[in-house]
């Protein structure tokens, strides 16, 4: 018998006498309030992540280029995936093409990308690896991550933020910088992913 | 002890991995309880995590019917189990990833170990993964010639201090930021003498020291928080984005998980991904969840194998009151509420799960004649039970291990000699806990579906001295409570 089968075989045994299976119980909240992109949710998103240490801007279509200037200050390489919206592209922009190092990835200053999705609840940004946000080892490695959430991406509720997102995708949720509770159970921001979190919402 | 049939439920074999304790839990709290720092630790630490714990958990106003939720789907879970492993199975071989099947640690550690071997890499890195610790992975590893790499913070700490893990969530809670100060000191290449014993400052002398492992690693080793059936799609909790590190950056990727970490499909998420974070680390989301379906072509590990681990759930299964067990979502919420485990810390209960949930989940992994001190480490007050996001009745199960191994060792009075320790331990302070707790306690279970139909021991004799208390003047949470703020 392979492990497999017996494994297969074991559970059966030990269900021999199975319990009753009940569809489980969805009568919590599902939906928030607030439409997508209510200004009641781009208000809590700002709280929430600040509440976590990110950096919370706002940008209009029209003063998105100087927000960006701003959260990109000091910054000399910046690296970003390669369908960035050409608007948004910095000056000091460098396209990642896949074939970028690790080790390069580790001097750029900063990553500039766009996310999937986002849920005001619980400050958590959502980027599933598309065009727009590349493959993952860009938004990791280098030591700031500044992130531009269109305001219609933004939904109140988790099972919302997950009706947004595919699970077929690399996904990953980030809720404010890196940290630890490590020790003594006390939150420290910053450990091994970014130090720095920006987020620049969008009202488009 | 039992003959093992083919195809029969089986429990986790002696001799291999961190389920089986070398002394009973009495001795070893005995130990524990004389020491003075390991008591203002844990003391410091869980008060501030409860505290954060019940602020974000008061924000959802659903909170109950989250629970309910989540207990629902387990529950559901567990009866299709077999289903449910079989379509994981499909659909991460349909997204280019490796199934592999192990009915016990040992052949676990082989099947990894076999793995790490055919890349040609003589070294992991690892993010945590308490099963890895279960199987006993890193030792295994170690007598193969290749070096595992903690990058948990946590779990450095451990591995540079030569020490086991005590808590589920903060393996290192039983240290203090001097002591972690002192151990990176000692055992961290290139750390300079002035390093202060601040968490942040601690915290970036662990980043510095891995930094390069994870630019250059070739092979990680994860655990997992939960994989989705109808998906494919495995799920991993962090906080730190070691994990994110491990789960992206290296060639080869291999997860270790039981195969009671399985949800039926993506929507369930949504229940675990609200109660998980708010019970363990008391936060509204944690920093980092990563999450991936067999392999993504330019994007992350081109080598994926999922390692489905029975060692002994299976026999969990077969226990019709016990299987609740494996509901378990490890969030470490029952610990950070527990009086016992307040008081002995992790390293008394002898096994990779301690607290609440280790008393009733190592016995019933192991067999109950392994670890028969566990199922009495425990005064019964229920506290776990209201704190557990998944509402696993840790105390019905604990009655009914006790009774299980007063049949199977007919030695009841030491046991119950035990627990009557236990209780005067924690019954020694305030003496109001042990009334309320008591009293609660005894109506709780006598009230339980049918389930219990017989007080077995000790309860028997706490029913028996039941003949003075005056009733509770408050809940047991209402005490807690009030208990943090200084004034029983
Ligand atoms: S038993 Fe419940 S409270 Fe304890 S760790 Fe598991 S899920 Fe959390």
């Amino acid at each position: 018998m392979t492990a497999r089968d017996e494994v297969l075989a074991r559970i059966r045994y030990a269900l021999s006498a199975p319990a009753d299976p009940v569809d489980p119980p969805r009568d919590y909240r599902r939906t928030g309030e607030h439409a997508p992109g209510a200004p009641q949710l781009l208000q809590l998103l700002t709280e929430r992540l600040t509440d976590y240490k990110a950096t919370v801007h706002s940008a209009t279509p029209q003063t998105l280029g100087s927000v960006l200037a701003t959260a990109l200050h000091g910054t000399h390489r910046v690296v970003v995936p390669p369908g960035l919206p050409e608007e948004w592209m910095p000056a000091s922009a460098v396209v990642d093409d896949g074939d970028l190092s690790y080790a390069d990835l580790d001097t750029v200053d900063a990553v500039l990308t766009a996310c999937v999705a986002a849920a005001a609840d619980t400050g958590t940004i959502v980027l599933d690896a598309a065009a727009d946000q590349g493959r993952r080892a860009i938004t990791l490695i280098p030591d700031r991550h500044v992130c531009v959430v269109r305001a219609a991406q933004v939904v109140q509720s988790v099972p919302e933020l997950l009706t947004r997102a595919d699970p077929r995708r690399p996904l990953t949720f980030i809720s404010g910088p890196s940290a630890t509770s490590d020790i003594e159970l006390q939150r420290v921001e910053g450990v091994h992913g970014p130090r720095n979190l920006i987020v620049v919402i969008l009202n488009d | 002890m039992s003959k093992v049939f083919v195809g029969m439920p089986a429990h986790a074999p002696a001799g291999v991995g961190a389920l089986h304790a070398s002394e009973s839990f009495p001795a070893a709290a005995r130990t524990a309880l004389a020491d003075t720092q390991l008591r203002r630790n844990l003391g410091a630490a869980t008060t501030t995590i409860r505290a954060k714990r019940e602020a974000v958990v008061g924000e959802l106003a659903d909170w109950e019917q989250l629970r309910l939720a989540g207990q629902a789907i387990k529950a559901a879970t567990m009866a299709r189990l077999d289903e449910h492993l079989i379509r994981l199975e499909e659909e991460v071989t349909k997204r280019g990833g490796v199934v592999h099947w192990a009915r016990d640690a040992a052949e676990a550690n082989r099947i990894v170990t076999g793995l790490i071997q055919a890349t040609g890499a003589d070294e992991v890195i690892k993010v945590k993964s308490m099963v890895t610790q279960e199987i006993g992975l890193n030792e295994a590893l170690a007598e193969a010639g290749i070096a595992a790499w903690e990058t948990d913070l946590a779990e450095l700490i451990v591995q540079l201090g030569h020490d086991k893990p005590s808590h589920i969530l903060v393996p290192a809670i039983h240290r203090n930021r001097a002591e972690i100060r002192e151990i990176f000191l000692r055992e961290m290449p290139g750390v300079e003498a002035s390093l202060a014993d601040e968490p942040q400052e601690l915290a970036m002398a662990a980043r510095a020291h891995l930094r390069r492992k994870f630019l250059t690693a070739k092979v990680a080793v994860s655990g997992a928080n939960f994989a989705i059936a109808e998906t494919g799609t495995l799920v991993v909790v962090e906080s730190e984005g070691n994990g994110r590190m491990c789960l992206t950056l290296p060639d080869t990727l291999i997860t270790v998980m039981g195969i009671e970490k399985v949800i039926p499909s993506w929507t369930d998420l949504e229940v675990f991904l609200q109660l998980l974070p708010r019970s363990s680390t008391g936060e509204r989301m944690n920093p980092y969840t990563s999450m991936w379906a067999g392999i993504t072509e330019g994007d992350g590990p081109q080598e994926f194998h999922l390692v489905l681990l029975d060692n002994g759930r299976t026999a969990v299964l077969a226990d019709e009151v016990g299987r609740e067990a494996l509901h378990c979502i490890r969030c470490s919420a029952c610990l950070n509420v527990c009086p016992v485990y307040e008081r002995t810390g992790g390293h008394a209960y002898g096994s990779v799960y301690p607290g609440p949930i280790g008393a009733v989940l190592t016995p019933l992994l192991t067999g109950v004649l392994e670890n028969p001190s566990l199922p009495y480490a425990s005064t019964l007050c229920g506290a776990c039970f209201d704190a557990c996001p998944v509402r696993i009745d840790i105390p019905s199960i604990l009655v009914h291990l006790r009774a299980r191994s007063t049949e199977q060792t007919r030695k009841p009075p030491s046991a119950e000699a035990i627990a009557m320790t236990l209780a005067s331990w924690v019954m020694s302070s305030p003496r109001l806990f042990g009334w309320a707790g008591r009293a609660m306690r005894a109506g709780r279970l006598l009230a339980r579906r049918g389930r219990i139909r017989r007080l077995p021991p000790p309860l028997s004799a706490w029913t028996a001295a039941r003949d003075a208390p005056s009733p509770p003047r408050q809940t047991f949470r209402q005490w807690w409570r009030h208990r943090d703020g200084g004034t029983p």
